[in-house]
């Protein structure tokens, strides 16, 4: 377990940068977290997808890309276009959620 | 006399059938177990039918043979389930059975209609699944003349039942076609949606290795939007293409179409109730459990098995209105086949992933967790054994249902 300062906030993290705790994410972190992440801006699609995550967490853990699609009625196309290559991962990581993982 | 239903007679719900049918005082309580047929699928058994080390008559047993006298077994399809009338309606004879208590336990199913190109024309020819036992055999008929070639597993989305037997299935591919001496024929492929073959931080750092050595490739974040049966290729959501000479494909997992029909599922037809007691938040006397339940933890008959012995015990309690003593932990204990006679074993839940260290178990053990050994190929062989004498029954069992952190080595 590490910590890391994230525009101006000391957060814990695991390994892969993900935040361990969702109450410590700000927006401020999630524009932060976006731009390391290959997105330059997030638009009001992105905060939609972002937002609709964090209310519908369980346990910290991100919904799953079909669970994200069929609330938000974005496609899982435009997902891909919004958060390129693993968008459900990718939104984990920018919502301070858990990423999406397997049992092993 | 109180009524308690249970829709499903696999492995979740035929242990509750029996382990309620002993707990529950004599002459108070009616308890019925609908299911649609008359077979019984030992699930697990269907990884090892491509390689023919299981036949069919390993995996299929009569129901009946598991559902204790004093229980009635109805054999039909549920077309609705009423939970504002607490009645279910059956297919057969448009009958309805009334219940004071409901246990779903209707499992999840694959679904290769889900994917465009899928179960179209070459399906079973090109393109197969080992998830039922009609793929599993054609898979074994289809293995034992393949020339070789690019052979790519891809799971469509998660959860899925089982989650390690793709990476079984890849194992044993690999031993099975260097024991026919056509190794070097075969690509071995694994696509992916997750982020990797392993996920979780310690079996990541203990196990990659494993698929290396082997020479299995891993696509990861692979999440597929269609097959093209005819160029014999799978497409991902951001065009990625892999392509393929035999695909098996762990189709989209879902839950019954009763679920949905009924209005009860989350987007997958699985029924959302409390992870700990299986309770809905919505209606305080229908449960769900096995695969039917929308919880967090691993598709998989160990923690069927697990979840049923606190259910049951809690079920007494709840329905004299006392509060409920057990709270599930979402304990799994998997092995996990690695080919050439050896296996793995993982024991977690909730919270604690999986670990290295050794399980004890009275009389055979101890396993080997997180890492191969031979005792864990026998473990996994015996337990069918087990599943179809003990375990359905309801036997008690020398597995704590809760995990326990004895012999388990904590990293970091």
């Amino acid at each position: 377990m590490t910590t890391r300062v994230i525009s101006g906030k000391t957060v814990q993290v695991n390994e892969e940068g993900f935040l361990l705790s969702p109450d410590e994410w700000t927006k401020e972190i999630a524009i932060e977290i976006a731009k390391e992440e290959g997105i330059p801006e997030l638009t009001p699609q992105h905060w939609k997808v972002i937002e609709w995550c964090r209310q519908n967490a369980v346990n910290g853990r991100s919904p799953t890309l079909r669970q994200i699609t069929a609330g938000t009625g974005i496609s899982t196309k435009e997902m891909f276009a919004l958060f390129p290559k693993g968008p459900a991962k990718k939104v984990a990581h920018i919502a301070g959620l858990g990423k999406p993982e397997g049992c092993v | 006399m109180k009524k308690l239903l249970i829709l499903g007679a696999g492995t979740a719900g035929t242990m509750v059938a029996n382990r309620l049918s002993r707990m529950l005082e004599d002459g108070e309580w009616k308890i019925t177990v609908v299911d649609q047929s008359e077979t019984h699928y030992y699930q697990p058994g269907f990884l090892f039918i491509p390689f023919g080390i299981y036949k069919k008559h390993d995996v299929v047993k009569p129901r009946r043979d598991f559902i204790p006298p004093g229980v009635e077994l109805i054999i039909s399809p549920v077309e609705m389930i009423e939970t504002e009338r607490n009645r279910v309606r059956l297919a057969k004879d448009g009958r309805y059975l009334d219940y004071d208590f409901l246990v779903i336990a209707t499992g999840a199913h694959i679904r290769p209609d889900q994917t465009p190109g899928m179960a179209e024309h070459e399906w079973r020819r090109s393109i197969h699944d080992f998830y039922t036992l009609e793929g599993a055999l054609a898979l074994a008929r289809y293995l034992r003349t393949w020339p070789g070639g690019r052979l790519v597993v891809n799971v469509v989305d998660n959860p899925i039942k089982c989650p390690v037997a793709p990476l079984e299935f890849l194992m044993l591919a690999d031993w099975f076609f260097r024991e026919r001496g056509m190794r070097d024929r075969v690509e071995l492929i694994y696509a992916t949606p997750l982020s990797g073959a392993f996920t979780k931080p310690i079996a990541s750092k203990l196990l990659s290795g494993l698929l290396e050595e082997k020479g299995i490739q891993v696509v990861p974040d692979f999440m597929i939007e269609r097959v093209e049966p005819d160029a014999k290729k799978i497409i991902s959501y951001d065009e990625q293409e892999v392509a393929y000479d035999l695909l098996v494909s762990v189709p989209l997992n879902m839950g019954d179409e009763v679920v949905a029909r009924s209005g009860l599922g989350d987007v997958l037809n699985y029924v959302p109730v409390d992870k700990h007691t299986f309770v809905s938040p919505t209606y305080p006397n229908v449960f769900a459990l096995g695969d039917a339940a929308a919880v967090p933890t691993s598709k998989a008959g160990s923690v069927a098995h697990f979840a049923v012995e606190c259910f049951a015990e809690n079920f007494v309690h709840y329905t004299d209105g006392l509060e409920m003593p057990h709270k599930f932990d979402g304990h799994a204990n998997c092995f996990i086949e690695s080919g050439f006679g050896k296996g793995l074993l993982i024991d977690f839940n909730y919270d604690v992933e999986p670990l290295p260290g050794r399980y004890p178990l009275p009389g055979v053990g101890p396993f080997t967790l997180l890492e191969e050994s031979e005792a864990n190929h026998w473990g996994k062989l015996l337990f069918r054994w087990m599943y179809w004498h003990l375990l359905l029954k309801g036997k008690e069992l020398p597995l704590p249902a809760l995990m326990s952190m004895a012999g388990k080595q904590r990293l970091n």
